[in-house]
C-alpha cells in the first residue's frame, strides 16, 4: 500500500507520520509538496499535524486553499482515503470535507498529554481492529476543542460519525478526560461515507512501545487490513 | 563628538578614547554606535573573558570548543551533536511571551547555523515568589512564549527546571537550551572567506525591533526599564521553521562557505565575526536589505535585531542556488555586498561610505576588564547554622505535605504539558524524570540532556554551589545511563562591577572549572549574563549547566518512577544529609543559612560509575538521586511518577534528626530499586565501584509508608499517594491559577 504525506509551509509532524509509515508499518510512502497537484498515487494520503502558515489565521484555513487540497477533494469524493491528524483534521474542516470546527482549547493553554480514546465506530476503515477498545494515544494542540451546530452534531450521532471520544483509561467519558473542552468529549470524526477521518489524537505518535504506546498502530493496521480486503 | 553621545550608548569615556585610536579620527553616529553593541558586556564578554579561561574546552570528544555559534561533540558512527544555552533574561523581564519566544528562536539559530537539524530545547527559569501577581503573570508570559514559539516549529522541549525564590523577583531567569545532530561533514562555520565571495541576508526584513537590545541586557534593570520595551524582540516561529529547513537544504547542498545567524547586534555583529573569524573584510550596502518599514537611519539598520535573519557567505556563481532554494520556501534572499581582503567592514547607503571600520576591532579588541573582587559580606552573617536554629518539628506528615506543595518541588506537569514535548517522535524519556532522553534515528544510541543549576547553594559557597552544579547534572544523566559528555553553561550573575559580585562570579567558576575537569566533560560553549540586578538587589549567582550524555544503546535506559511491586528500594552512596542551604530550611523554617552539602569527587565519581554500570546491565528498575527536599522527597518522586506506593523504614543514630533525615539534603547519592533476584549482581557492581549500599524498603501497596526510628523515638509518614500526589501536581496550578 502507498502513503502520501503532505508538506505545508509549517508542517512539522510530516517526519513522524511518513517514519510511523516507512519504519514502523513497512509501506511505501512520499511527501506530497503542497503546491502540487500530483498526489503520486498514493492510496492514502495523511494530512500531517503541525502549523501550517504559523496558525496566524485560524489553523488549517490558509492551508486549505492550497493546490494540494484540491485534489485531496477530489480524491475523497472518490472514495480516497483520507486521514488528517490535528492540524490535519483542521485543515479538512476548513476545506468542508468534515463539518464543524475546532476552537481554541477551553484552558486557553497548548495541551500534550497522553489521553485515552473511546472507539466508538469500529467500522472505519480506520478502526477496523480496533474493537471497542480504549486507545492510549497523546494530544499536542491549542486549538482542539471540537464545535458543531447541535443538527450537525445530531446527525453525527445519528450516523455513528463519532469515530472516537476522550475518555478515562477505563473507558468511562467524563469532563476531566476531556483535554480541550470539545462537545461532547470528540476526538475525532469522520464523513459520511467513513474514508475521510479527522482527529486531533497523534496515532502516529504512539506506534512504538518505545514512545509510550503503540496503540496508535491499531490504526494503521486497521488502514492496511481494509485496503487488503478491498483489493 | 560630545560626551553624552558615546555615554548614552553605554560606552565609557576611556572606551571612546580607544575608538579614536583605532579609527585615527572621530566616529561618526553609526560607527559609534557598531562599537557601542559590540562592545557592550554581552557581545564581548569584556568583564568575564579572563575568568572564562580557567574552563577546560576540549576532550577526546570535542569537535568545536567555544568561540563559535555553539559547541560540538562527536557521539560515533560519523554523527556528532551541537549545542549551546543562552540567556533571555532582561527581554524577558518586562515582555515574558515575547521575550521568552524570541529567547527560544534565538538558540535555535545558533544550532542550525552550524549545519545541525535541531532535535530538542531545554529550558532552566528562575522567578520570584508566587505569591506576587506580578510573578504570576512573567511565569505564564515566560512558559507561552516558549510554547508559542517551539511548539510551532516542531521541536520538542523535553527538559529543564524551574525554582523559585524571591532573590528573582523583578528579574526572572529565562535559559534557552538547543540540541541539534548533525553529520561531521556537515559542519557549518560562521566564516566569511573567500575575497570576492557574495554575502546574502536571507529570512526576514529588518525593522526597527531590538534596537540596542544588546545594550539594555548590560545594565541593572529598573524603573524605566518598561520604557525600554522597545529594545525587545518579536518573534516568527513561522518564519524560522521556514528558515531551518532552507538553510539545512543549502548545506546539505554543499553550497555554503560560511554562515552566521543574526542575533544580538544585528548585521554589525553577524559582519564583523564572520570577517574577523574569515581573516578578511567585507562591503555591504544597507540600502539592498529589505526593511520593514521606511524611513530607517543606516545605524538603525546595522543594529537592529529584527529575529529569523541570517547571514550567507557563498561563492559569487551560487546565488542563484541560494535564491532558488529561499524561493521555494517563499522567503527572500538578497545579495547585500562581498568578502573583501583587507579586513574592514565597509557600511554603504547607496553606494555612499557611511560607515568603515576594521572588523576586528569590532569583534575581537573590545577592552578587557578585571574588576574588583570582594569576599562578601554577607558570607559572614549565613554562616554558620547551628540545629538551634531549626525547631524540632511535631508532625512529620504535616511537614511533608507542606514540603510536596512547595512550588520548587511540585509537579512541574503545569509547565512541560503547555510544550508539545514529544514531536519529531524521538522523546523516549518525557518530561518529569532525572533527564530527557532521545532516541537517534537509524542507530542504536540515544542522547540524554539535563540542566541543572541551585542558586541558593551557590549564594551560600559559591566555590562549592558551581562544583555541585555540574556534579548533579553529571549524576542526572548517570541516572538515565548515560555518559555525561560535555557541557554548555549560563552565568547569570549581578552586576560585575560590584566587587562582591565578581568575586561571586569568579569563585563559581573556579569551582565549576574543577568539577568540569573531574567529570572529564568540558564547557564547548555558553553565555553569561550579566546586570541581572534591580533596585532590590542583585539575584543569587546561579550558573546554569546544560549537560549532554550519550547511551550507546538506547534498550539500556533507567527513569526515576517505581516500577513494580516486591522490588526492593536501596540507598546507593554514602553521606550524611544536612540542613544548609535546603529547601526544608528556607520552606519550613524560613532560612537561608549554612553551607551547602559536602561534594567529594571520588565518592561522586564511583556513585556515577555504579549507576551507569547497573543500568547497563539491566539490573535496575528505577534510578533517581537526591536532591533539593532531601531522602524524604526523592522517595515520594519515585511514587509520583511510577503510580506505585512505597513501605520503607529508616534508623537514625543519637546524632541525627529525623527532619534532617528525611529532608536535609545530600551530595552523591542515589535511590535504586530492583528486582529481589537480582540483589547478588547488584551488590557485586557496587562493590566492584566502591559505593555503599542501603536496603531501606520496598515497592507495594496504595501508600507513602515512612517510618524513621531511633532507640528513643518514632516519625511515621503514611498518607494515600493517590492523596499527596494530587497534592503535589496540583500545587503549581493552584498558586498561579487561583
Amino acid at each position: 500500500m502507498k502513503f502520501g504525506v503532505v508538506v505545508f509551509p509549517g508542517s512539522n509532524c510530516d517526519l513522524d507520520a511518513y517514519h510511523t509509515v516507512k519504519d514502523v508499518m513497512n509501506q511505501q510512502v512520499e511527501y506530497l509538496w503542497y503546491k502540487e497537484k500530483d498526489l503520486k498515487g498514493a492510496d492514502c494520503v495523511i494530512l500531517p499535524g503541525g502549523f501550517t502558515y504559523g496558525d496566524y489565521l485560524r489553523p488549517g484555513a490558509i492551508a486549505s486553499l492550497s493546490p494540494v487540497v484540491e485534489s485531496i477533494i477530489k480524491f475523497a469524493r472518490e472514495g480516497g482515503l483520507v486521514l488528517g491528524i490535528c492540524n490535519g483534521f483542521q485543515v479538512l474542516t476548513e476545506a468542508n470535507l468534515l463539518p464543524g470546527a475546532l476552537y481554541l482549547n477551553l484552558s486557553l493553554q497548548f495541551r500534550c498529554v497522553f489521553t485515552h480514546l473511546l472507539v466508538e465506530n469500529s467500522q472505519t476503515p480506520y478502526t477496523k481492529l480496533a474493537g471497542k477498545k480504549v486507545l492510549k494515544i497523546p494530544v499536542a494542540h491549542g486549538d482542539g476543542n471540537y464545535y458543531a451546530d447541535p443538527e450537525t452534531l445530531k446527525r453525527l450521532e445519528k450516523e455513528n460519525r463519532i469515530v472516537f471520544r476522550y475518555c478515562t483509561p477505563e473507558g468511562e467519558i467524563t469532563r476531566e478526560s476531556n483535554p480541550n473542552g470539545s462537545l461532547a468529549n470528540i476526538a475525532g470524526i469522520c464523513n459520511e461515507e467513513g474514508n475521510v477521518l479527522g482527529m486531533m489524537p497523534h496515532p502516529e505518535r504512539a506506534g512504538e512501545e518505545i514512545l509510550g504506546s503503540s496503540d496508535g498502530k491499531i490504526i494503521f493496521d486497521s488502514i492496511l487490513e481494509f485496503w487488503g480486503e478491498k483489493r | 563628538m560630545k560626551q553624552e553621545m558615546w555615554r548614552q550608548l553605554g560606552l565609557k569615556d576611556k572606551e571612546y578614547q580607544m575608538i579614536l585610536e583605532i579609527l585615527g579620527r572621530e566616529p561618526n553616529y553609526v560607527e559609534l554606535s557598531m562599537y557601542s553593541v559590540m562592545w557592550s558586556e554581552h557581545c564581548s564578554y569584556k568583564n568575564s573573558k579572563r575568568v572564562l579561561k580557567m574552563f577546560p574546552t576540549e576532550n577526546e570528544r570535542t569537535l568545536l570548543g567555544p568561540g563559535e555559534n555553539a559547541g560540538i561533540v562527536d557521539i560515533g558512527e560519523g554523527l556528532a551533536v551541537a549545542f549551546k544555552i543562552e540567556s533571555h533574561n532582561h527581554p524577558s523581564a518586562i515582555e515574558p511571551y515575547q521575550g521568552a519566544a524570541t529567547g527560544v528562536g534565538g538558540i535555535i539559530r545558533d544550532i542550525f547555523t552550524m549545519g545541525a537539524r535541531p532535535v530538542a530545547l531545554l529550558n532552566s527559569l528562575r522567578f520570584g515568589s508566587l505569591k506576587e501577581d506580578r510573578v504570576k503573570w512573567l511565569f505564564s508570559g515566560v512558559v507561552s512564549g516558549i510554547a508559542g514559539y517551539g511548539n510551532c516549529i516542531g521541536i520538542p522541549t523535553v527538559g529543564g527546571e524551574v525554582y523559585f525564590d524571591e532573590s528573582y523577583e523583578g528579574n526572572p531567569l529565562v535559559n534557552a537550551m538547543c540540541v541539534g545532530i548533525m553529520e561531521h561533514e556537515k559542519i557549518s562555520l560562521g566564516r566569511a572567506k573567500g575575497e570576492g565571495n557574495s554575502v546574502l541576508l536571507v529570512g526576514a526584513r529588518t525593522g526597527r525591533d531590538g534596537i540596542h537590545g544588546v545594550t539594555f541586557a548590560s545594565e541593572e534593570l529598573g524603573e524605566e526599564s518598561e520604557g525600554k520595551r522597545p529594545a525587545v524582540q518579536v518573534g516568527d516561529p513561522f518564519m524560522e521553521k521556514l528558515l531551518v529547513e532552507a538553510c539545512l537544504e543549502l548545506i546539505e547542498m554543499g553550497v555554503v562557505v560560511g554562515i552566521q545567524d543574526l542575533g544580538g547586534a544585528g548585521l554589525t555583529c553577524a559582519t564583523s565575526e564572520m570577517s574577523s573569524r574569515g581573516g578578511t573584510g567585507m562591503d555591504i550596502d544597507i540600502s539592498l536589505v529589505p526593511l520593514r518599514e521606511e524611513g530607517m537611519d543606516p545605524f538603525e539598520i546595522m543594529i537592529s535585531e529584527s529575529q529569523e535573519r541570517m547571514l550567507l557567505v557563498v561563492e559569487k556563481d551560487k546565488e542563484e542556488t541560494v535564491k532558488k532554494v529561499f524561493d521555494k520556501w517563499e522567503l527572500t534572499a538578497s545579495v547585500i555586498g562581498k568578502v573583501t581582503g583587507d579586513g574592514m567592514v565597509r557600511v554603504r547607503d547607496k553606494g555612499r561610505l557611511v560607515a568603515e571600520v576594521p572588523a576586528r576591532s569590532l569583534a575581537e579588541e573590545a577592552p578587557v576588564y578585571c574588576p574588583e573582587m570582594r569576599f562578601p559580606s554577607y558570607l559572614e552573617k549565613v554562616s554558620p547554622l547551628s540545629l538551634e536554629d531549626i525547631p524540632e518539628p511535631r508532625e512529620a506528615e504535616e511537614v511533608f505535605l507542606k514540603m510536596i506543595t512547595s512550588p520548587n518541588i511540585a509537579s512541574k506537569e503545569w509547565v512541560y504539558r503547555q510544550y508539545d514535548h514529544m514531536v519529531r517522535t524521538c522523546t523516549v524519556i518525557l518530561p518529569g524524570s532525572d533527564a530527557a532522553l532521545l532516541r537517534i534515528r537509524g542507530t542504536d544510541k540515544g542522547i540524554a540532556m539535563t540542566t541543572d543549576g541551585n542558586g541558593r547553594y551557590v549564594y551560600l559557597d559559591p566555590y562549592l554551589g558551581g562544583m555541585i552544579a555540574v556534579a548533579e547534572a553529571a549524576r542526572n544523566l548517570s541516572c538515565s545511563g548515560a555518559e555525561p559528555l560535555a557541557v554548555t553553561d549560563c552565568l547569570n550573575f549581578g552586576n560585575p562591577e560590584k566587587p562582591e559580585v565578581f568575586w561571586q562570579f569568579y569563585k563559581t567558576v573556579e569551582g565549576m572549572s574543577q568539577a568540569c575537569r573531574e567529570f572529564n566533560t568540558p564547557v564547548i560553549g555558553g553565555n553569561v549574563s550579566f546586570y541581572n540586578e534591580t533596585a532590590k538587589g542583585a539575584i543569587f549567582p546561579t550558573p546554569i549547566v546544560g549537560m549532554v550524555g550519550l547511551l550507546e544503546n538506547i534498550e539500556q535506559r533507567c527513569t526515576a518512577g517505581y516500577k513494580k511491586e516486591g522490588d526492593i528500594i536501596f540507598l546507593v552512596g554514602e553521606g550524611e544529609p544536612a540542613p544548609g542551604g535546603s529547601e526544608y530550611l528556607k520552606h519550613i523554617h524560613g532560612l537561608l543559612k549554612g553551607s551547602p552539602p559536602q561534594l567529594d569527587f571520588q565518592r561522586e565519581k564511583k556513585l556515577q560509575f555504579f549507576l551507569r554500570e547497573a543500568v547497563k546491565a539491566g539490573l535496575l528498575s528505577s534510578a533517581h538521586d537526591l536532591s533539593e527536599g532531601g531522602l524524604g522527597i526523592a522517595l515520594a518522586e519515585g511514587c509520583f511518577s511510577g503510580n506505585l506506593g512505597i513501605e520503607v523504614e529508616l534508623s537514625v543514630g543519637e546524632d541525627l534528626r529525623w527532619d534532617i533525615l528525611l529532608f536535609g539534603e545530600v551530595q552523591s547519592q542515589a535511590l535504586v530499586t530492583f528486582d529481589p533476584q537480582f540483589q547478588e549482581e547488584v551488590a557485586r557492581v557496587a562493590k566492584e565501584k566502591g559505593v555503599s549500599l542501603k536496603e531501606i524498603g520496598f515497592v507495594g501497596g496504595k501508600n507513602y509508608k515512612v517510618e524513621v526510628r531511633s532507640q528513643e523515638m518514632n516519625r511515621t509518614i503514611n498518607l494515600p499517594l493517590e492523596e499527596i500526589k494530587d497534592k503535589w501536581r496540583g500545587a503549581i496550578e493552584c498558586l498561579v491559577e487561583l
